[in-house]
């Protein structure tokens, strides 16, 4: 074990290059360009033995993995908002392929107007793909849950691509020291990946061949059967990792002094870190306030959603907002509770476009909803 | 042949693993064997490959699997084969 003070981002490329992946294809888009940038200085050292696949835009960079894998490789990549949104179509089709490519997405606002800053609407918004979803809170948990993405996309009841988002400049471009295992432990830890299936010369298959509907809704429910087994396996990953290497950020969500609330705060990345230092202080000031952060987006963690309404009213603070509707957060843990819990439920938007959030925000909204001044849904600091 | 348990679609190579492609046909090309001159142009030229190679150079048509793209009708050079349209009845 080895303490490596870095950003996010190379600290991302550096557990992407433990996990020896034989095809790296990927596109620079700011603001993850120094995790691409990371990878190919593993490449000018030697540490990164594999086929690093230079291509022309984010929709081939999916495409180059899509066909890595197929083929049986073990496949990352790494994108942030318009890239990913340019992926849209390939994203379906790795998930319904059933291919475990493992990708970092950094997220950041969509343009119009041009920013690069943190805003989650660009991976919300790829949520009906069928790709595992986790949002981080720090450098530590990027690099524990890039490992551990590939033992669980690869694991034979899962098959399915794995999405790693955290947000732009707060973690990606901020320094904190990080445990790394050494390379033995990471190679006993994550053993090669065998595919059930692959492209062969020797054993000739194609993919992606015309099916007629009943079996397209069999692939369909074997993806939602996939996404089910790793609802069930992320904690008993989380736990191992914790065993093995002594770090640990929750499982599917992660529970910080729930254990009086009376309210609990749900937030996801890096605004999750910030709700903590916040409840610490509401709950100095005797107001019994608890955190859930939501690391596990999808599978979307529904039966702790209800056992966290049976015991408290939610605050849901959401760094998105799908237009037209509610924050993807507030709109999902209102529909896991609808018919089994009476609690009450609130949601906040806040920090779009970057916009600064800090533990005082966070903590004014939840005193706004103790005093029972808040509304059901509403955005914050709007003013400022 | 490797049969895999899959949860995703695959196809194994098969004749006609896509069904009997033949009735998609719209024109359907025919020979006149007595103006062809064996050269098999349209034999390489099928992207179906549904132009058989008879063993004494003569070639037939498989229309069981023909979409009726007309390309062998294109590049025949001797015209020996045409295209007529499928209902029409002679």
């Amino acid at each position: 074990m080895t303490v490596m003070i870095n950003t996010g981002n190379y600290i991302a490329a550096k557990a992407a290059v433990m996990a020896k992946p034989d095809v790296v294809a990927a596109y620079p888009i700011t603001p993850q360009t120094t995790v691409v940038e990371g990878i190919a200085n593993y490449v000018d050292t030697g540490e990164f033995k594999g086929e690093y696949i230079c291509v022309e835009s984010e929709h081939s960079a999916m495409s180059a993995c899509i066909g890595a894998s197929a083929a049986g490789s073990r496949t990352f990549t790494a994108t942030s908002s318009h890239g990913l949104l340019l992926m849209h179509e390939m994203l379906h089709w790795a998930a319904l392929a059933r291919l475990p490519v493992i990708m970092c997405n950094i997220n950041r606002v969509v343009g119009p107007g041009w920013n690069i800053w943190a805003d989650q609407n660009d991976s919300i918004s790829q949520r009906d793909t069928g790709w595992i979803q986790f949002y981080c809170s720090s450098n530590q948990e990027i690099f524990d849950t890039v490992i551990q993405s590939f033992k669980l996309g690869e694991h034979a009841k899962v098959l399915l691509p794995v999405m790693i988002n955290y947000d732009a400049f707060i973690l990606s471009h901020t320094s904190m020291p990080v445990d790394i295992p050494n390379e033995k432990e990471i190679d006993s830890y994550l053993q090669k990946y065998k595919p059930g299936w692959k492209l062969d010369v020797e054993n000739p298959i194609t993919f992606g061949n015309i099916i007629g509907p009943a079996y397209y809704e069999k692939v369909r429910k074997a993806m939602q059967d996939a996404q089910e087994n790793a609802k069930k396996l992320i904690p008993e990953i989380t736990k191992d990792w914790k065993k093995k290497f002594g770090t640990y950020h929750g499982d599917l969500i992660e529970k910080y002094k729930c254990d009086n609330a009376d309210y609990i705060l749900l937030a996801m990345g890096a605004l999750g870190a910030e709700s903590k230092v916040a409840i610490d202080e509401l709950q100095k000031n005797g107001m019994e306030v608890g955190l859930a952060r939501v690391r596990s987006f999808r599978p979307f963690p529904a039966e702790e959603m209800i056992k966290l309404g049976k015991q408290a009213d939610l605050i849901v603070l959401d760094r998105n907002i799908s237009i037209g509707s509610e924050g993807a957060l507030f709109n999902e843990t209102k529909a896991a509770l609808y018919g089994k819990s009476d609690a009450k439920t609130y949601g906040f938007v806040a920090g779009l476009g970057g916009k600064d959030v800090t533990y005082k925000d966070i903590e004014a909204m939840c005193k706004k909803v103790v005093a029972g001044k808040a509304k059901d849904f509403e955005w914050y600091g709007l003013e400022g | 042949m490797k049969k895999y348990d899959v949860v995703t679609s695959i196809s194994y190579p098969k004749k006609g693993a896509q069904g009997k492609t033949g009735n998609w046909r719209v024109f359907k090309p025919v020979l006149d064997k007595s103006k062809c001159v064996k050269c098999l142009q349209c034999w390489m030229f099928c992207p179906e490959a549904t132009i058989i190679r008879n063993k004494d150079g003569t070639i037939s048509i498989d229309y069981e699997y023909c979409k009726g793209c007309g390309i062998c009708a294109n590049v025949c050079k001797v015209k020996a084969i045409t295209l007529e349209r499928e209902a029409e009845k002679k």
